[in-house]
């Protein structure tokens, strides 16, 4: 099929940047939509011109590289990671907009690439449990109920590529945050720090210029790994506790 | 063994010959009191020391980022890269399966020797006993130290630790987190590194990509990275430096690794002086989604679990172009059920991936290019209901839909195998240091604790083990001499490997042709894949070594590099990996030719036995071939394998 | 903003209340608004309940704008907005699930503002009196509602009120930690705060629909 896309190109991070658009006359629908984008780098090499650039590794859906907004949606039209989306999902003559995430604290990079170094500082700011190695209990001692371990899972599945930011009217990571403090505190070894936990990681993700939550639903809606939207009321819970205990 | 073979030492005329390897640091006594010994032998480095030795940490996968956090946990000062823009996402997240440890929790007979002795079979009898004994040891902490962090394995009812059989053994100590236990492992890693970076122990830089390492006074002292958002070329130097930079697979070009997966980092390492261990071992997965077209970037692999309840068959009659659904019962030829009716559908890894090559090379393949075989649920389904099979493979059945856009539940999946592990890397003794001082290996990047070949569940199991445990001693033992005499910025041997990156980088610019990056990586793939594949003969591996050379040398002529160096420059970054592809695709392939013989994920079809059957030859091949630079010719170093609790025996599946 | 946004919903409820006893007819409306005076008394003095309650509702309302204003500045830098745009997209505007209650919280509760200032206006010190001026709150009620865009802007302003309650009630309380759904549809505080928008804007809208198009109390 013969699509167009137009993409955001922004030679640096200090560059304007500006919708670009390109024909494409060769498009499979089995191809993945990175595949499509691998087609046009080799068509615009070929030509002279600077290929797109654009975070993506693993291309199965779980490294959380990639990324970009697709006609207006992060991650395109099926609720799927960008690597894993495929040219079935447009057809023959579609002009398709390609940009990159958006927010305050993901400074544009390149193109369509991003820095989503906040993230990781954010789990800097408390998202672990304090054990070093070696100092670690024989594993069956702590038993976990089943249920509290399986949503404990669901919220770990969080890839934190940024859809969530992406998607949210105010920028917000809300939902980043909130797979990893119930992920944590749902947990047993997770309690001894469950209410510094939760001060220092919202203090840390609002220091990092995200927006606040107001409870829209745009993230749960565009996450590829369907994180619940009742994590952010359970950080809210537990940031209530931590406030009435001093903590925050 | 077969007495039709005869040696014909093709290899020679590619190759020339090193001095043996005989003390390989482990301690003598019996095996299970090695690894402790090792630890109470070891000397050990006081705490204020600690603070002012650096180390260098390459790669933020299970090895790297648990020997990041493990080190500074310890009070070291590290410094760590990764070309992905956030630690949490190096390619160990990929790993579905699970995770190996001899914990019993199911009193059905596990043991740690049971373990060892899995171990030391899955590799062929061409792994270290005392390397594998020590692998099954730490397993068990391994788990402790992951539930302590909070990774969240599947449990019972109970609240205890699930586990389950994986892999073709016949004890259940596999633990999982659903389908993405290397998922939750390397977040666990990842989490306890962002720890120590907000402790200050280590500094995290990310986009960055080590292109050489340092080599100070016949010592490892530092590494050459180019910082990929603004392209300039650093120098870091340190005490040690520790490479866990994964596996070579993306030499095929197809494979399950990740995109940017290299052997860059293990690559320059080995042209400073470190041997390459094993390179032609591959593991080839049989259950990977086959190739549907030429624009094709990677291949993903489905669980093997897969082949538990779905059947395996392709059409008797080659060529037979029907729907599946039209091809009647007595017209299919299940044929692993045929060929090895003990296992089955359940055969090792290589021996499926085999079987299916055989069926597509006499032309019964199915699907785009005749390149793939069904796995049909029809009877699964049958027999325990759709909601049932939904249940169990529910995610895997959707992924398939997703690439493909076929329904599984109502015509049968195609799989092909694809390259999946390196079981290859550079060499290192029972410390996990290369024959370099102060260059230690861990993880996938190391030739590895598993032989020839590696069981399923074991690759997080022993990337983890260097990580957490191993790596932490030993290299205390080589720092207790530090801190060493600072290597300033300026120092020749700096300013050198400083040169020579910098010299590389604008030779790739300099050539501008009119050839992609991408269609030279894809032809070798190709030459990779079709002659130093599943199945490797003299003749194909002598004609691959020439046109892999052919294509080089055409490389350095014709290729386009695009862009600048002083910016991020996706191109010039693939351009550097394929040229050290290059080389190393090379060397698996002289490597290949040299071991005469079929042993794990590497098979000769000049060795086989009457029935087709893999044939070692351990008189003459139980060795691991460490390979020494040597410009024009690879320098072969033997290290002999000596096995005294294991018995060597053949691998017999029917 | 959860916790302004609730004192003044609770707020919201007794008043409608209080709106129905207007068909009980003039003199029984008159006396009971005569009566709010004296709640709480002797304990306090006359009108003192009425006045701890304009200062409570008038600092509710002053957080409720301020915390609004501060979150729109915030979340639009956060947002990425270049050029007054964030997605040069043209496709897909209204997101993938979000609620049209949800675009209208921050224009909605601006004309909210406008809204309540000008019905304070009108109500409580007789300053402006469509319809004729009165002692009577009741017939102040009457007159005013005889007028089509007095109607007209009381509906826009109570449609108003519906929309910021159909997000503002379901967001309130998840801030607050009480959702329990996987997503924003299935909550069960999504179907309470539809619920309560509809009573709230029908409750009020109920007595100058019942003036204008039955006559009632003229």
């Amino acid at each position: 099929m013969k699509i167009t896309v137009n993409v955001w190109r922004q030679k640096n991070a200090d560059a304007k940047g500006e919708m670009v658009g390109y024909h494409l006359d060769d498009v499979s629908e089995d191809m993945s939509f990175l595949e499509m984008l691998d087609v046009l780098n080799e068509q615009l090499t070929l030509a002279g011109e600077e290929p797109v650039a654009f975070d993506h590794d693993c291309r199965e859906g779980i490294c959380g590289s990639c990324g970009v907004v697709i006609n207006g949606i992060a991650h395109g039209p099926e609720v799927t990671t960008t690597c894993q989306l495929h040219m079935r999902s447009f057809k023959d003559g579609d002009v398709i907009d390609i940009e990159p995430w958006r927010a305050g604290a993901f400074p544009i990079v390149k193109d369509l690439v991003v820095d989503r170094g906040a993230f990781d500082r954010i789990i800097q700011a408390g998202g672990y449990i304090s054990v070093n190695t070696g100092s670690a209990p024989e594993a069956n001692n702590l038993p976990v109920p089943k249920e509290d371990a399986d949503h404990a899972f669901a919220a770990a599945t969080c890839i934190g590529c940024g859809a969530c930011v992406a998607a949210c009217p105010n920028g917000s990571a809300m939902l980043f945050t909130a797979a990893k403090v119930t992920h944590l505190g749902l947990l047993p070894q997770g309690q001894p720090e469950r209410e510094s936990r939760v001060a220092s990681m919202v203090a840390q993700h609002d220091a990092e210029g995200f927006g606040s939550c107001t409870n829209i639903g745009e993230c749960t809606a565009a996450c590829p790994k369907g994180i619940p939207l009742d994590v952010i009321s359970r950080l809210n819970r537990d940031l209530l506790g931590a406030l009435a205990a001093g903590q925050a | 063994m077969s007495d039709t073979y005869t040696p014909t030492g093709a290899a020679e005329q590619f190759i020339e010959h090193g001095e043996d390897i005989h003390d390989t640091k482990a301690p003598s006594g019996p095996i299970e009191r090695r690894w402790e010994q090792r630890q109470f032998d070891a000397k050990l480095v006081n705490a204020a020391n600690r603070r002012k030795i650096k180390i260098i940490v390459v790669g933020t996968g299970l090895a790297g980022a648990s020997a990041a956090a493990t080190l500074g946990e310890a009070g070291y000062h590290v410094t760590s890269f990764c070309y992905q823009d956030s630690p949490r996402r190096a390619h160990s997240i990929a790993a579905q399966g699970g995770i190996n440890a001899a914990k019993n929790y199911r009193n059905d007979g596990d043991s740690v020797y049971r373990l060892f002795y899995d171990t030391v079979k899955g590799g062929d009898f061409r792994s270290r006993e005392s390397n594998s004994y020590r692998l099954a040891q730490v397993s068990v902490n391994i788990i402790d130290q992951c539930v302590a962090q909070g990774v969240p394995f599947a449990r019972e009812y109970g609240g205890l630790l699930d586990n389950r059989s994986f892999g073709g053994v016949q004890v259940s100590r596999t633990f999982y987190a659903r389908g993405q236990t290397g998922q939750q492992l390397l977040i666990g890693a990842y989490q306890a590194l962002e720890r120590q970076v907000a402790a200050g122990t280590v500094e995290v830089h990310t986009r960055h990509e080590m292109l050489d390492l340092v080599m100070v006074d016949g010592k490892a002292r530092g590494v050459i990275v180019r910082d990929m958002v603004t392209g300039e070329i650093e120098s870091h130097t340190a005490d040690a430096v520790v490479l866990a930079s994964g596996g070579y697979g993306n030499v095929y070009f197809l494979s399950t690794n990740a995109m940017g997966c290299n052997v860059t980092a293990t690559w320059r390492a080995h042209r400073r002086g470190a041997y390459f261990g094993n390179p032609c071992y591959t593991q080839i997965h049989p259950t990977c989604i086959p190739v549907s077209g030429d624009y094709q970037s990677k291949l993903t692999l489905m669980s093997e679990s897969l082949r538990n309840d779905g059947r395996i068959w392709v059409p008797k009659k080659a060529g037979d172009d029907r729907h599946p659904r039209d091809i009647p019962e007595d017209e299919r030829d299940y044929y692993l059920e045929r060929i090895y009716p003990a296992f089955g559908n359940l055969v090792p890894r290589d021996i499926a991936s085999r079987a299916a090559k055989y069926q597509c090379d006499d032309g019964k393949g199915v699907g785009p290019g005749g390149l793939g075989v069904y796995l049909d649920f029809a009877d699964a389904i049958e027999r325990m209901g759709r909601p049932a099979v939904e249940a169990k493979y529910g995610n895997l059945f959707d992924m398939y839909a997703r690439i493909t856009g076929e329904d599984p539940y109502t015509e049968p999946m195609r799989i092909y195998p694809a390259v999946h592990y390196v079981m290859g890397g550079l060499w290192v003794d029972y410390d996990l240091q290369s024959n370099l001082e102060g260059l230690f290996v861990t993880g996938e990047a190391n030739f590895s604790d598993q032989g020839a070949n590696r069981l399923g569940a074991s690759a997080l199991m022993q990337g983890l083990a260097d990580g957490y445990f191993v790596l932490p001693t030993t290299i205390a033992n080589y720092l207790a001499a530090g801190p060493f005499e600072p290597v300033p910025e300026d120092h020749p041997a700096v300013l050198e490997a400083r040169q020579a990156v910098e010299e590389r980088i604008q030779k790739l610019l300099a050539v501008d042709g009119n050839r992609t990056v991408d269609s030279y990586h894809k032809e070798l793939g190709h030459i990779m894949w079709e002659y130093c594949g599943m199945e490797r003969t003299e003749e194909g591996l002598t004609k691959a070594i020439g046109l892999i050379r052919e294509l080089r040398d055409d490389f350095w002529k014709n290729v386009k590099v695009t862009g600048e160096a002083e910016e991020l420059n996706q191109t010039l970054e693939r351009a550097g990996r394929v040229v050290d592809f290059f080389e190393l695709g090379e060397l698996m392939c002289i490597d290949a030719l040299n071991r005469e013989e079929s042993c794990g994920g590497h098979f000769r079809a000049e060795s086989q036995t009457e029935d087709g059957e893999a044939l070692r030859h351990d008189d003459r091949f139980a060795y691991v071939a460490a390979w020494e630079f040597g410009g024009e010719k690879p320098i072969l170093h033997k290290e002999p394998l000596e096995y005294e609790y294991v018995e060597m025996k053949a691998r017999s599946y029917k | 903003m959860a916790v302004s946004g609730l004192i003044m919903l609770g707020y919201l409820l007794v008043h409608m209340y209080g709106n129905l006893k207007f068909f009980e007819g003039k003199e029984f409306f008159d006396s009971y608004l005569e009566g709010l005076e004296n709640i709480f008394y002797p304990y306090l003095p006359h009108g003192g309940a009425l006045w701890i309650l304009r200062v409570v509702l008038l600092v509710s309302l002053v957080a409720h704008v301020y915390c609004a204003v501060t979150l729109w500045r915030r979340n639009k830098v956060a947002a990425g907005y270049t050029g007054g745009k964030r997605y040069h997209s043209k496709q897909n505007r209204t997101g993938i699930q979000r609620s049209y209650a949800s675009f209208t919280m921050r224009w909605g509760g601006v004309i909210l503002l406008l809204f309540i200032i000008g019905h304070l206006a009108q109500m409580l010190p007789n300053w402006l009196a469509p319809g004729g001026a009165s002692d009577s709150k009741y017939e102040r009620v009457v007159n005013g509602f005889e007028i089509w865009w007095v109607v007209l802007l009381y509906t826009i302003g109570l449609v108003a009120v519906g929309f910021h309650l159909w997000h503002g009630f379901w967001s309130a309380l998840t801030t607050l930690g009480q959702n329990r759904s996987s997503t924003r549809k299935d909550s069960v505080i999504t179907i309470a705060s539809w619920v309560l928008s509809v009573v709230i804007a029908g409750g009020f809208l109920i007595v100058p629909f019942a003036v204008f198009f039955f006559g009632a109390g003229s």
